[in-house]
């Protein structure tokens, strides 16, 4: 059956949208958050940890993502892609006042769903979620669910809590529920200090913390019984780096063992579990420069964990024949048309 | 090896580690790490220094004084680097101390310059930091919060190890201290490849906003770093061990067993590969001998 729906489609799992600024959702507000936005001067609503706004992390012929003239140009064409899954990153994830991250939230997925999917049929959407509200976010899940269009609900790395907890699953029910992956994006709101010895001096220390936020919350997704409790729910991690899930594997799975009676509701070992539910966009693509190595590290990983992502417009791509795809159109077939398919399911259903 | 909890727990009975412990697995130098009161983390800085004082005395006294195979780690004040310095100077003539200990989970990163005379006390008498997975620094274990379970918080103090790392590196600690030389104890090594990697990809992009860091981070962590192996890793494909081996450095590997605590290795069974006789020595003995000048 996926053989006859997979074709040859080339699927990118991660192209940036940018909202450039808040007044771009006043039309999709009610009046009274029309009247909040605008009085409060609530402009660009930036999240302080996304790297977009750092010049180095940007590359320099990819400045602009803010039209879909320019996403179609600059990140679609070049790369012969006929599926992009965009993602918004957007301040209204890390306020404090959970009604305005409902209504922003709400406003900027319309804004996405007007200014982009409507306007190139290769796009498809990611929920922002409204995450400080767990019900309002499944409400919002519900609520774009027949829009086959969105085919991903959105959270930042770090936030509110660990992911696991029990708090947040009526975000996962739902998810579950309408086939949408969670894909959860590297990031923090800054409820806690990026690393566990506190607030670093320097950006390029919050971006090497990326990696570790990830793994510690997908512990917590693992050990809280996540998995269990929503057998088809898919995760996938965005922008977070590859080459730590094979060491994170090993130390968890040797934990596990040791400590499986803390955790009597896991009946495999974390490796099954990740290998079933969780997936991981390519880029940034933190591995050496050895061809032979980085081979070596996409076996360890396992080719069928790997999402091909351009990360557009960040610095991070490293070009369309980079390793580690060069000259293997086997693996490159996997990564951006069968492990995209089989991971979101709402793209096989168009 | 650590004496953790007070009234006669484990670790806390020479003859009884000489038994169970030295003797049967011929062990020709044991480094003890002593963690009772989380001198690291005190913010009562008085309190600290006289607990930091206490400890290596009593390290002499009851345990240096009495079995010549042990060697000490020296506790100091890290928040307070003035008292931490003259403890150093006080302690380094005996060369029985073989490291200054440090606690990864610190109040603010460790590559901080406040932090830095512990450093040139460090590097002046040859002592490298033992940074020991421990510490209360009053931050959340996670940059996502405080985690539920045993096993994640156990995952996330190992964390810190690559939060110190990253701090010392990229703060300029060894372009200052160039010969200043830091094991990662009870760390965990096999995050260490990939965290460099990243560390180099992001140094490239980056390198505009800390331009006192000359090298790639790879160039420090190649140079500078050095970790104990337990708990030691188990990868289900198990010439991945060997590989992890040759990324970090064969010799960059210290043996050590975690003595007494529950997730100990035991020297005959750690080692989920065959190592070759010259392997073995290395990781077991010679790499040891070495980094600490026995």
């Amino acid at each position: 059956m996926l053989q006859s729906l997979v074709s040859e489609k080339k699927i990118d799992c991660d192209v940036h949208v940018t909202l450039p600024t808040t007044a771009k959702l006043v039309p999709y507000l009610d009046d009274y958050w029309r009247e909040q936005v605008t009085t409060r001067g609530i402009d660009r609503l930036e999240l302080t940890s996304d790297i977009s706004n750092i010049s180095p992390a940007l590359r320099p012929d990819w400045k602009a993502s803010s039209d879909v003239e320019t996403v179609r140009t600059l990140a679609l064409e070049p790369f012969g892609t006929d599926i992009a899954i965009c993602n918004c990153l957007y301040g209204a994830q890390a306020v404090y006042n959970a009604d305005l991250a409902v209504a922003l939230c709400r406003a900027m997925n319309d804004w996405l769903a007007e200014e982009f999917l409507s306007k190139d049929e290769r796009l498809r959407g990611s929920i922002v979620l409204p995450w400080q509200h767990p019900e309002k976010a499944a409400l919002e899940i519900e609520r774009l669910a027949s829009d086959r269009r969105f085919v991903q609900v959105s959270m930042i790395a770090m936030g509110d809590m660990p992911l696991g907890r029990r708090a947040l699953w009526p975000i996962y029910a739902a998810a579950e529920a309408h086939g949408f992956a969670v894909g959860i994006h590297a990031g923090t709101t800054y409820r806690f200090a990026p690393w566990t010895n506190g607030w670093p001096s320097y950006h390029i220390e919050d971006q090497a913390a990326q990696s570790v936020g990830v793994q510690t919350q997908l512990l917590s997704l693992i050990t809280e019984g996540v998995f269990e409790e929503y057998p088809k729910l898919k995760v996938v991690l965005i922008d977070s780096g590859v080459t730590w899930l094979p060491p994170f594997l090993w130390r968890i799975d040797k934990l596990w063992r040791g400590l499986r009676m803390e955790v009597p509701w896991l009946k495999r070992s974390p490796t099954e579990i990740v290998s079933e539910h969780v997936r991981l966009t390519l880029q940034p693509f933190d591995g050496p420069k050895d061809a032979q190595v980085i081979q070596e590290l996409v076996a360890q990983i396992g080719e069928h964990m790997l999402l091909f992502s351009t990360d557009y417009p960040r610095w991070n791509f490293d070009g369309t024949d980079a390793v580690p795809l060069r000259g293997q159109p086997d693996l490159m077939r996997k990564l951006r048309t069968e492990n995209p398919f089989e991971t979101y399911a709402r793209l096989r259903e168009v | 090896m650590h004496g953790h909890h007070p009234a006669a727990p484990p670790g806390s009975d020479l003859d009884f580690m000489r038994e169970q412990h030295l003797d049967p697995f011929n062990i020709i130098n044991g480094i003890l790490i002593p963690l009772f009161g989380n001198v690291g983390s005190e913010r009562n800085l008085g309190y600290a220094e006289a607990l930091a004082t206490a400890h290596n005395d009593w390290q002499v006294a009851e345990w240096l004084d009495k079995e010549s195979r042990l060697r000490g780690t020296l506790v100091v004040s890290q928040d307070d680097p003035v008292a931490a310095v003259k403890e150093i100077q006080r302690c380094a003539r005996d060369r029985r101390f073989v490291q200054i200990m440090l606690a990864p989970r610190s109040s603010e990163p460790l590559g901080r310059q406040r932090y830095w005379p512990i450093y040139e006390a460090a590097e002046a008498h040859d002592l490298p930091l033992g940074i020991h997975s421990y510490g209360i620094g009053g931050h959340a274990s996670t940059g996502g919060g405080w985690p539920s379970f045993y096993m994640e918080e156990h995952y996330a103090t190992t964390m810190g190890g690559p939060a110190t790392m990253s701090s010392l590196v990229l703060e300029g600690v060894f372009e200052r201290f160039p010969k200043l030389r830091v094991v990662l104890v009870e760390i965990g090594f096999a995050w260490v490849p990939s965290f460099v990697w990243r560390m180099d990809r992001l140094w490239e992009r980056m390198r505009s906003e800390i331009p006192h860091l000359i090298h790639p981070p790879s160039h420090y962590v190649k140079r500078n770093f050095w970790y104990t192996t337990q708990p030691m890793e188990e990868p289900g494909r198990r010439d991945d061990l060997r590989r992890t081996f040759d990324w970090v450095g064969w010799d960059r590997l210290l043996f050590s067993t975690d003595y007494p605590h529950w997730d100990q290795d035991d020297p005959a069974y750690a080692f989920n590969i065959k190592l070759t006789p010259t392997e073995r020595r290395q990781i077991c003995r010679d790499n040891a001998e070495q980094f600490y000048r026995f």
